[in-house]
């Protein structure tokens, strides 16, 4: 709408009409909310039918390699993914985690994503990209011990290209950025991906991101995953305009991909590291997905969101929907099924008794890799420290600690 | 060069520049980011003549964008680069504060030492030089209060250049406090001088009566302070800290438990200060060697006032003196 026609509009507003303020703030709204209908890179439908038309072709051709066999593992991915999420979930329920933020729901656009990316490429999550850890190799029992408070991170970043979890909203697109900028400089052609939800596109620091990352051609694909909700703020309160289409302000393409689709997810994100690859810069891939959870394991959902729509989600299930296809593709039998489910059970209880055994930190730990270089500050509390905790093992040595009545 | 003539008398933000430009030759990790530091040179020409020599790769010139400068700089620091950062003022670093305190600090630790990151932040600071407003503070307190941060600030040229040389090769991230006030002050540098410890404070004036502690743009002032008080017979000791943390206590404890007086001076408001902290630390450690209570000569607990006011407001030579006599009094 443009400022004259608003303004046109002004008399008939103060004269109290039916098409007055309201008519036109409805108007408005209508226009945005059609806007925001998602546009979406489609290979396979809820039913479980391959898509082939004009607007998802050029993405379709990055799939065209999948195997049968590639597609039980994207499926395997997924279910595993999902029992590892929900034994967490169950773990903190039982007390043996502070916290859980699950990723149920985000399967498709986890794996997609993540079986999209070469061993040389580097990721740069935030607090619930469990999918992509379980493709990157990181073992998924490491990413529970700062949800059970034994550390702050649990895996080292080098070994598996895989950065540790970030907390700050949107914080880590920028550090993707930079580690793509000096990717970029040494002439390597992998590429770094950096996931956020639709809640971290307001903050500064992904558009900032979007800022250098454009400027210096980075190698870098942004990821976000908009699963509709930021803990209890719809995606409205984000956002006017679909966010894929923030990224032509910046100058580069984004895309807006079904995020309950792994291999729509898969494809767009090959697309989007290829590009990146042959310097082309920066893409921004909008996964459009639900989280069908609460936001953590703090959070109740049901104060703020209607159960209707976790079930027309429901429906969109993406493990569902690749099992519909492969059935209907012969691509699997029973024995599949049955045996990716005893895998399941076992990753289960693996996950359940390595959380139990998880040991405590030593508490000397506090004082440990504050600094690289060392601190004498650093230094001289842990000796006060040191002598503190001595001085336990001295009263008791001494029998004063022993109590009344003492040996 | 036939001959090599290591000591040169350069103004010390000329002293940064050559220590920037052997930094870049040195280490081709080495990167300089900012705002307007390349063709520019800086707004305070400290980065003059880098990008001419160096590149656009090596001294790259940034979107308006002080979390975004920091933030990349952390990333090319993980990807193995050692870049040296500038914010533009002091009261720009703030946009920047949240991925320096939550991110630059902490991810060392959270990566159970696993990853480095050697970045630099270079931030001119402090007042007396007339600027508008939020170009003249002092915040090395909200950073030295923050775990896994290296906070120094040289006095002089030749630590300018020393310091810089140190601190691109640590492998914590530094913040790099410089005195803007006395970029135009020139010092003998020797190039070829093996430095001392980052961290040692420097006692750069002997003295029995009573000991006068600052840092940066103060350590001038109080070489001043010692200098009147000498007139009127008194007998001070100036130590210069160097760095804000580490802090060195010991150098400290040694010079008061000589002098027996302290009075710390910075332009940082007193309340919550770095001074704040010299004072609690040396009490408990000196309590019985002290004739006076640690007094403090600083910045008040008021925004940093406009430039015709700054005088009133920045510790002077009178209100160090009359410092000096409350605890001489005693």
């Amino acid at each position: 709408m443009t400022v004259e026609s608003t303004a046109a509009r002004k008399p008939r507003r103060s004269a109290g009409s039916k098409a007055g303020a309201t008519g036109t703030e409805r108007t408005t709204r209508t226009t945005a909310r059609k806007a925001a209908e998602p546009e979406l890179v489609q290979l396979l439908t809820p039913e479980g039918k391959r898509v082939k038309n004009a607007k998802n072709a050029e993405y379709a051709k990055y799939v065209a390699d999948v195997t049968p066999e590639d597609l039980r593992g994207l499926y395997r991915d997924m279910v595993l993914t999902r029992r590892f999420d929900a034994e967490a979930t169950a773990l903190q329920r039982q007390g043996e985690l502070g916290l859980w933020a699950s990723l149920l729901g985000q399967e498709a656009a986890q794996i997609g994503s993540g079986r999209a990316l070469r061993d040389d490429d580097y990721v740069f999550p935030t607090y619930r990209e469990h999918g992509v850890a379980w493709c990157r190799g990181v073992d998924p029992t490491n990413l529970l011990g700062m949800f059970r408070g034994v550390n702050n991170g649990g895996w080292d970043p080098n070994g598996n290209n895989f950065h540790l979890y970030t907390i700050v909203i949107g914080s880590q697109t920028l550090h993707a950025t930079g580690y793509a900028m000096g990717v970029a400089k040494d002439g390597a052609d992998s590429a770094v991906i950096a996931y956020f939800g639709d809640g971290a596109s307001s903050q500064g620091d992904v558009a900032e991101s979007f800022t250098f990352s454009a400027v210096y051609n980075a190698p870098v694909v942004f990821f976000c995953q908009n699963n509709q909700w930021a803990i209890s703020e719809p995606t409205e309160k984000q956002t006017r305009v679909p966010l894929y289409q923030r990224a032509q302000g910046y100058g580069f393409p984004g895309v807006r991909v079904d995020g309950n689709d792994v291999l729509a997810c898969l494809a767009v994100t090959r697309w989007a590291l290829d590009r990146a690859r042959d310097g082309e810069g920066p893409t921004l891939v909008e996964a459009y997905t639900y989280r069908m959870g609460a936001h953590t394991t703090s959070d109740d959902p049901t104060k703020y969101r209607a159960d209707e729509e976790r079930e027309s989600w429901e429906a969109k299930d993406p493990i569902l929907r690749l099992r519909r296809y492969l059935e209907a593709s012969n691509h699997t039998d029973e024995g599949f099924f049955a045996e990716l489910e005893a895998e399941s059970e076992a990753l289960g209880k693996r996950v359940r008794e390595a959380v139990r055994a998880m040991p405590d930190p030593d508490r000397f730990a506090i004082f440990e890799n504050v600094y690289a270089d060392g601190h004498a500050l650093v230094d001289e509390e842990r000796a006060q420290f040191a002598a503190y905790q001595a001085s336990f093992a001295t009263e008791s040595d001494s029998g004063l600690a022993a109590g009344p009545g003492g040996k | 060069m036939a001959e090599s003539v290591t000591a040169k008398n350069l103004a010390l933000a000329k002293a940064i520049n050559e220590s920037l430009r052997r930094a870049l030759e040195t280490d081709p990790k080495v990167l300089i980011m900012g705002e307007d530091v390349g063709k520019l040179g800086g707004v305070f020409r400290v980065t003059d003549g880098l990008q001419k020599d160096f590149g656009e790769s090596r001294v790259i010139d940034t979107p308006l964008a002080e979390s975004g400068i920091v933030g990349t700089a952390i990333g090319l620091a993980l990807r193995g680069y050692r870049p040296v950062v500038e914010i533009q003022f002091d009261g720009f670093v703030f946009p920047a504060y949240d991925q320096i305190v939550t991110q630059l600090a902490k991810m060392h630790a959270r990566s159970l030492g696993k990853v480095k990151l050697p970045v630099v932040v270079r931030i001119p600071y402090g007042g007396g030089i007339g600027a508008v407003e939020h170009h003249s503070e002092s915040p090395e307190a909200l950073f030295a209060h923050v775990s896994g941060l290296k906070i120094v600030s040289p006095s002089n040229a030749s630590d300018a250049y020393w310091m810089m040389q140190q601190a691109i090769q640590s492998d914590d991230p530094v913040i790099f406090f410089e005195p803007k006030r006395r970029y135009w002050d020139k010092g003998e540098v020797d190039t070829e001088a093996i430095p001392g410890p980052l961290h040692k404070a420097q006692v750069v004036r002997e003295g029995t009566d009573l000991t006068l502690v600052a840092y940066g743009p103060m350590v001038k002032l109080c070489q001043e302070v010692a200098a009147a008080a000498a007139e009127e017979g008194k007998n001070l000791e100036v130590l210069d800290l160097r760095s804000v943390s580490p802090l060195d206590f010991d150098s400290i404890q040694a010079s008061v438990e000589k002098t027996r007086r302290l009075v710390v001076v910075h332009e940082a408001p007193v309340f919550f200060g770095s001074g704040a902290e010299i004072a609690a630390r040396i009490t408990e450690r000196c309590f019985y060697h002290l004739e006076a209570p640690v007094l403090r000569v600083g910045g008040y607990h008021a925004p940093y006032p406009p430039a015709r006011l700054e005088e009133e407001y920045l510790p002077g030579l009178d209100r160090v003196l009359d410092a000096v006599d409350r605890a001489l009094a005693y």
